[in-house]
Parts: structure tokens; sequence; C-alpha cells
């Protein structure tokens, strides 16, 4: 099969790069553009440590093909940091302890910022079933839901 | 202050600082076992066999290697074969040589210059199977007659007769059962089974090997232990581990399942023959498949009790099987089966039998929590049937200083008491239940462990500290032993940097297991600090012109150590690391030692569950955890293991299990089948911090990552039991199982 070229933008940058026409999005964002942020937990949807956004709507990297990409817009965990500037949801999983082995925070991160982007006062039920999606097998959750509501309540100016 | 002179009141052990490789975590800067790359490498891939048990007759690679683009192909005649049973043992559980051993086992390598050539390379492999009966049931394992996974492994304490997969057995105990059991007013036997789980670490295991050409080679890996990894893979690869350097990724977790080396001796191999690096990554399916799941078991426990609740005897028959290979977990599954309880008189008998499954490793307190639910649940049965309050009878037996341990050991201070006590007050232990819900307890236990452990601690000549440990990081570590730095040092924590280096860098360290970190590297820093004290007071000495032992550190700063020592401001860390070039060189802080003095860790779980008696289903409403931390170095981080330690418990008991075919084959690997707990699934997990100091520890730290995964199982089936009207004793509870039970 012949490589697809393929132009995109990348937590606002513009990217282009080739890749097989059954690649996944997740093994181009990892292999060829060197972003490790997403990771692969299971490769078949399970466990949302490959979360990203396309055109404003949370994906398993996954389960999307990197030809997909052509002409979208592709939110990573790369990008959610404004320069030195971390994100609340990243200032409040640091301060709140909310993740151990880190390998399903970028995941949860990039979910849980879809989620208050569409619902700013999510109860803690609406957090425990958006992010039921996102496998952790270190924390319990616990201490995750907990700072997604602490990045909530300052994101609403609360 | 000596190593023995316990400290109580802390400055920064205690506190909640941010960890030092958060930033990292929450940007995707941190980089994990399949995140590093290097120039030319290859990609490697695993042949594995569709066969649970199966004879390999021939292996012809050689259309494989005529692929363009493949570099190297292995089999299991391109490894060493070791003298020492258990470092062949792990050689033969990378890659087969006469037998593939279970569903999933590893056959052959190839390493090509993309993942699909290697994908290709694969299926031009030909190999000629004689399949074999096979057995993955531990009972059936154990029966004359049965297939038999390996010949001739039975260690010499197994009696003649047996079944030749028997390999093991054991013995704890003391006291007169007969005498015991005729004590009790009421005696009760139970038989219980627990399926294999899988530890679940959302990172899969992932290497990168370089081999050279003059012999020395470097390893990436994800590994809770890079020691250990270097002295298996020069054993397995047949190269001398001096000329190995491993080192630690971060890791996406362990929790015993990375304890050991299934991919990167392969790398290794095929680094050294094609002359490339050679990155492996595995699947999840070859995670389930092909990595160490727990044991499975079948145990029968029979205890007796009065009528006002003493136990007057316990004794256990416990039968684990740990796969292919010979697995020696029954043995701890032995010794804590009864060790929350003061027993006159106590007997558990241990086996291990081979199966045609993956070879187990370790999960968190291995061997404890299936042992442990079957006593519990018995203990919790008694209550039921004589009427009595299972907390109230849990106190009145409780192990306690001096007590003769079941496993022979006599206890010193433990907190078992104190956590009982706590569940008792507490609001959970006397709230309401509605219809259809129970609530369950259970004790738990674990050993923990020190070992060998090296630090170095260097003093910057800017007055900041670098600290230096050879041990992963899977819980917080490198935050606590900044803590306890900090603590010694009289410097802020934000001044030091922990991190955990390679195998060239220090001395031996053992794996992060045994909940040993926070206690051993912990202690072995604080000697570390106390040693670069001392070397820092002798400078200040020779400035001031009086003698070392009139030099005292307060506060980050070496003072005179009393008026007649003379009138000298204090120097403080920064003002002796920035002439220390000048005042007699660089200054640093050694340990090499095997650390003693462990203190065990008990906890106490409280739980309440609903199950739907239309669906069989269970909700688990509220969850409390109390344990004995000795001291929380860093709350946040206990915490977090308790938390994360009884959520897995709690899959283990309500859902997660390997299901084997009548072929013999897993039918679920993957996490859609193989159900892990999710965050929709789960209340708040409240956590109680009981402190009773470990006097092993200058800070009375205990372990305590492995003890809440132990009484979940228990604490869950009790309550579930009590909710349902009926006995369940077989995990997981899943919902058919239930369903099943309440139909009688």
């Amino acid at each position: 099969m012949k490589s697809l070229h393929v132009s995109t933008t990348i937590n606002g940058d513009p990217v282009e790069f080739i890749c097989d026409p059954d690649e996944p999005l997740l093994d181009v964002l990892r292999n060829r553009l060197h972003l490790t942020g997403a990771k692969e937990g299971c490769g078949t949807g399970d466990c949302g440590a490959c979360s990203i956004t396309l055109n404003g709507r949370l994906v398993c990297s996954c389960l999307v093909l990197g030809a997909e990409a052509q002409g979208a817009e592709i939110s990573t965990i790369e990008g959610m940091a404004d320069g030195e500037q971390l994100h609340p949801l990243q200032r409040a999983f640091i301060d709140g302890a909310a993740f151990q082995c880190g390998v399903c925070t970028p995941g949860i991160l990039v979910a849980a910022k879809a989620l208050l982007e569409k619902n700013a006062s999510p109860s803690d039920e609406e957090v425990r079933y958006w992010l039921a999606g996102n496998l952790c097998r270190c924390t319990g959750y616990d201490k995750i839901i907990a700072a997604v509501q602490v990045a909530a309540a300052e994101m609403r100016g609360a | 202050m000596a190593l023995d002179q316990p400290k109580r009141e802390f400055r920064y052990v205690g506190t909640r600082p941010n960890r030092p490789d958060g930033v990292d975590k929450v940007t995707g800067r941190a980089q994990y076992g399949a995140d590093m790359t290097a120039p030319g490498m290859l990609t490697g891939a695993i042949l594995r066999s569709p066969h649970a048990h199966a004879k390999i007759v021939s292996i012809d690679t050689s259309a494989a290697e005529a692929i363009p683009g493949v570099r190297a192909v292995i089999t299991g005649a391109d490894f060493a074969r070791p003298e020492d049973d258990f470092l062949r043992d792990v050689q033969e559980n990378c890659m087969a040589r006469d037998k593939a051993l279970y569903d999933g086992h590893a056959v052959a390598a190839v390493a090509a210059t993309s993942a699909a050539i290697a994908k290709a390379a694969l299926k031009a492999i030909k190999i000629t199977y004689e399949t074999l009966p096979h057995v993955t049931d531990v009972d059936a394992a154990m029966k004359t007659g049965a297939p038999v996974v390996q010949a001739g492994r039975a260690l010499e304490s197994v009696p003649g007769g047996m079944s030749q997969n028997v390999t093991h057995t054991c013995e704890f105990g003391h006291g007169d059962l007969d005498a015991g059991f005729a004590k009790a007013d009421l005696v009760i036997e139970r038989s219980f089974k627990t399926a294999a789980t899988h530890q679940g670490y959302i990172e899969p295991h992932a290497c990168l090997a370089s081999y050279a050409a003059d012999g020395k080679a470097d390893l990436w890996c994800c590994t809770q232990g890079q020691f250990f990894v270097r002295t298996l893979c020069s054993a397995i690869i047949g190269m001398e581990a001096s000329q190995l350097r491993v080192t630690a990724s971060e890791i996406g977790g362990g929790f015993g399942g990375k304890t050991t080396v299934f991919i990167e001796p392969v790398a290794l191999a095929l680094s050294k023959k094609s002359g490339r690096p050679v990155k492996i990554v595995m699947t999840r399916d070859e995670v389930f498949k092909a990595t160490g799941p727990t044991v499975s078991s079948s145990m029968d426990v029979r205890i007796g009790m009065t009528n006002d609740g003493r136990i007057t005897a316990g004794e256990a028959n416990l039968r684990y099987s740990g796969g292919a290979f010979p697995c020696g977990t029954v043995d701890m599954g032995a010794q804590a089966a009864f060790a929350a309880y003061d027993l006159n008189a106590v007997r558990t008998y241990g086996w291990n039998a081979l199966t045609n499954r993956p070879k187990e490793a370790a999960y968190r307190a291995p061997g404890a929590p299936q042992a442990i639910y079957a006593v519990e649940s018995v203990v919790d049965e008694l209550c039921q049937k004589l009427n009595l309050d299972p907390l109230a009878v849990r106190l009145k037996n409780a192990a306690h200083k001096g007590t003769l341990s079941s496993y022979g050991p006599t206890f010193n201070e433990i907190g078992l008491e104190a956590t009982l006590q706590a569940a008792k007050a507490h609001p959970h232990y006397t709230a309401p239940l509605g219809p259809n819900q129970g609530r369950g307890l259970s004790c738990g236990f674990w050993f923990n462990f020190g070992g060998n452990t090296c630090v170095s601690l260097n003093i910057n000549t800017d007055g900041t500290v670098g600290v230096t440990e050879g041990n992963p990081d899977i819980g917080g570590s490198r935050a606590s032993i900044s803590l306890m730095a900090a603590e010694e040092l009289g410097i802020p924590y934000e001044n030091i940097r922990t991190i955990v280096a390679d195998t060239n860098s220090l001395g031996y360290n053992d794996v992060t297991d045994g909940s040993r970190v926070t206690f051993a590297v912990g202690l072995a820093t604080i000697k570390a600090a106390r040693d670069a004290i001392t070397k820092m007071k002798s400078r200040a000495a020779k400035f001031w012109g009086i003698d070392e032992e009139a030099v005292d550190w307060v506060d980050g700063a070496a003072v005179p150590a009393g008026p007649n020592a003379g009138k000298f401001p204090p120097l403080t860390l920064a003002e002796i690391a920035a002439t220390s070039p000048q005042t007699g060189g660089p200054i640093a802080g050694h340990t090499e030692v095997n650390v003693d003095g462990a203190g065990v860790s008990f906890g106490v779980h409280l739980v309440d569950v609903e199950v739907d008696p239309e669906t069989g289903f269970t909700k688990v409403l509220r969850y409390t955890v109390f344990q004995d931390a000795g001291k929380a170095v860093h709350p946040d981080y206990v915490e977090g293991q308790m938390q994360g330690g009884a959520v897995q418990g709690i899959g283990w008991a309500l859902n997660e299990e390997y299901i084997y075919g009548d072929d013999g084959r897993l039918q679920n690997a993957g996490f859609l089948d193989y159900r892990i707990p999710v965050a929709s699934d789960l209340p708040n997990i409240e956590t109680v911090i009981l402190e009773i100091p470990n006097p092993g520890h200058p800070y009375g730290v205990r372990g305590v990552g492995e003890t809440p995964i132990v009484p979940p199982l228990a604490a869950i089936a009790n309550a579930v039991s009590r909710a349902a009207g009926v006995r369940l004793t077989e995990l997981p509870m899943s919902p058919p199982r239930i369903l099943k039970a309440l139909k009688g």
C-alpha cells in the first residue's frame, strides 16, 4: 500500500507527516512526531491512555487513523500548558497528588479538560461517569475526582 | 543522634509538598519504557505459542530471515543455559526450549526495520508443534494421572506418590490442633477458590536494548528493579553483569509484575545478533498471556470458636498454582493466613502445583490475599452463626506485642489493635443499612522487607543537595526520600533533588518491592545524610579551630556545641558547601547497607455493599481503609497506597479473573473482558492512617504499599454474603456467581 501525506494542525502548530493507510494516529503521534505524551495501554480503545481531542471531540487516538487527521485540529497533552503556565487541571493534579505512576494522567487530563469545556459544574458522579473510559490502576480514582473538582472551581472563578 | 534513637517531632516529614516528577507527569514530558528511541533502532516482535502445552518439534526461520529488512531472528537456542534452577526457569519463560508450556509462551523473535516487516517475519517462521494434553486447574493438576507440565521439578520435601506437578510443600504453626478444636463450641470448615488475576498496570512492558560489538550493552526498560534486571539478563544472555548497564525508565505501574524480565533478554539477544538497538513493546494481549499473573488457588480452612468469640484452633490447607514453573508463593500465603490472630493452636499447610499457565509474578502481598480471604470469611461466618460482633471478635483474638505469630516470630509493637479500635469508633461501623445491603470487614497483613540499599547524597557547592538512589519510584517515594533528607539536613525540601540512578552509579539495590522503599531507602538516606553532616561538621571544626566533637548540627547549620566551644556564628550548609573545594574537596554522604528491622503493617477494611437479587450485581456503597503506617512521611502517598490497593482488591473480589477455555487458552486477554474497576464503579475511598512507630526505623516508618490489597477480598465477600443472605466461597463474585448462589 502506498503511504499517505497528511497535513494537519496539532496543538495550534501546522504539521505534515507521512503515514501508512492503516496506521493509527496514536502511532503517528508517538513514532513519527515524537509526541509521546499519549500512551498505548491497550491498542483497542478500552483504556483511554491515548486520549486526544480531534476537532474538539474526545477520542482514543488508537482508534483513529493517521489519515483522519487530514485538515483537522488535534489537541494532545503536550498542548495543555501555555508555555510555562500549567493549566488549572495540571496544577490541581500536582497539588492534590492525583497520580502515582502517571501513565494514565495525560489521557485523564485531556478527558477532564474536554468535560469541563462542556460542563463547568459537574457533580462527582458526572465526573466519574465521564472518566469511566480512562483506566487508572494506581490511585483508585479518589484523588483524581477531587482534583478535577478543585480545577473546575478555579476555572469557574469560584 | 544514634540510628536507634527514635525521632518523633518533625519539621518536613509528615507534610505534603509537590512531588519532583509532578510537572513531567502532567505535561507528557516524563519518559516511560516505550518513549525512548535510538538511532538505527529496529523493532522487535515475538512469536508465541498458540497451544497450552506442546512439544516444539522444529523451527524453520529461513523464510523469515530472507525478508528484506529483517536483521535478526532468534529462538531458545540463542540463549545461555544457566546452571541455577531459578535463572534457568526465567530464561525458559522468556523463550521456550523444547516445549511450549502455556498459551502465549514465547518461541521465537525477530528484529526488523519496521513493525510491519517484523509482523510479516513472524508469520514466515514455520514451527511444527506436537500438542500435548494440558491442565489449567490447580486441583486437577495435583491428581495423579494429570498431564505433567514439567517432570522432576519437585523439591525433596514433597512426599512421594504425588503428581509430578506438585513441586513444593510447606507447613507453619504451633500448638495442639486436636485439643484446640475440642475446646470450640462451634467449628466451621469451608472450601474456597480464587481465580488468577493480573496486576493490570496500564503501561505494557517495553524496553530498548543496545548491544555493542565490544560486548558492552545498555538497556532501557520499565522495571521495578534495574539491578535485578542486570543480574537476570546477564545470566540469560551469557555476559558479565558489569558490562550491562540498565537504566530504569519512569514506570507506568508494576505492583510486583515488573520485578522480573520477559522481553528484556530477548531484546538484548536480538540487538547482539543484529548489531543494532532493538525496541520491544508488548501488546496488551501479550501482557495478559505472557507476563506474570497471580497464583490461582483452592483452599480449605477450618476454625473453631467458643460461644463468647475466642478462636481456639485454626487450620488451613492452601493449594496454589504459580503456572508452568515452580513457585514458592504459597509459603507467604501460609505464613500470612492467621497472622492477625493470637492463637494457641494453628497450622497451615501449603502446596504448589504446576499448570499450563504463565509463570506467576508478585502482585502486592503475593499469596496473602487468597489465604486471608479464606480465613477471614470463616471467622465472619462463625461470628454470624454465634451472633457475635465481628469487630469485637477480632479485638478479642488480635495479635499484639508479645504474641507468638502463626508463622514463627514474636511480634514487636504492632498496630492491629489500634486499627481495629479506630474502625470500631468510626461512624461507618454503625451507619444504618438498607434492604439488600450488607457490611463486611477484614483484617490484613504484610511482612514488609528491608534489603540491600545504596544511597549517595551529594552536597552541591551552591548549597543544594542531590540524592542518588537505586529504586524506581512507583508510588511517590522520591518525594518521601527528599523529605527525609530535608529533615536530617535541616534544609528546605525544594533544595533537594532525588533521582533514581542506573546500575553503574550505585552498589546493588534490591528491587522496589516488599513495601521497602520508603522504609529502607529512607533509612539509608537518613544514614547518608548523617554521614554528610559528620563531614560538614568536620569542615566547620577545622575552620573554627575546635574539636569535631564540639560541633553540633542544628537547623541546617554547624554550630558550636556549647558556650565553652567558642562564640562562632552558625556556618550554614550552603556556606560550607561553597568553600568545600578549598577545604578538602566535595562533600558527600554514602550508605551501602542490608537494611533490617522492617515493621509489619496491619490494616482493617470496612465496606458496605448492595446486591441486586435480580441481576446479581454488587454496588460498593461505602469503603473505609484503616492502616498503620508507623510514620506517614508524605501522607498523600500513604493515602494513595491505601486507596489504590483497596480498589485493586475490589476488582479482584467482584470481577477480575483469568478465564481459560477447554483448549487451555486464555479467553479474556484484554481490558474489555478482563474488567478492572473504573471511576464510575466506585465511591470515595476514605482513609484513616494510624501511626504506631516501627522501632526498626529512626522515624518509625513502616512500609504500607502491599497491605491494602489484602483485606478487600474478604471484606467484600463478607459484605456480599451478608447482603445476599448466602455465603460466597469463590472469587470473583461476579453477577452470574451471585445469582447461582442465590438460587441455591
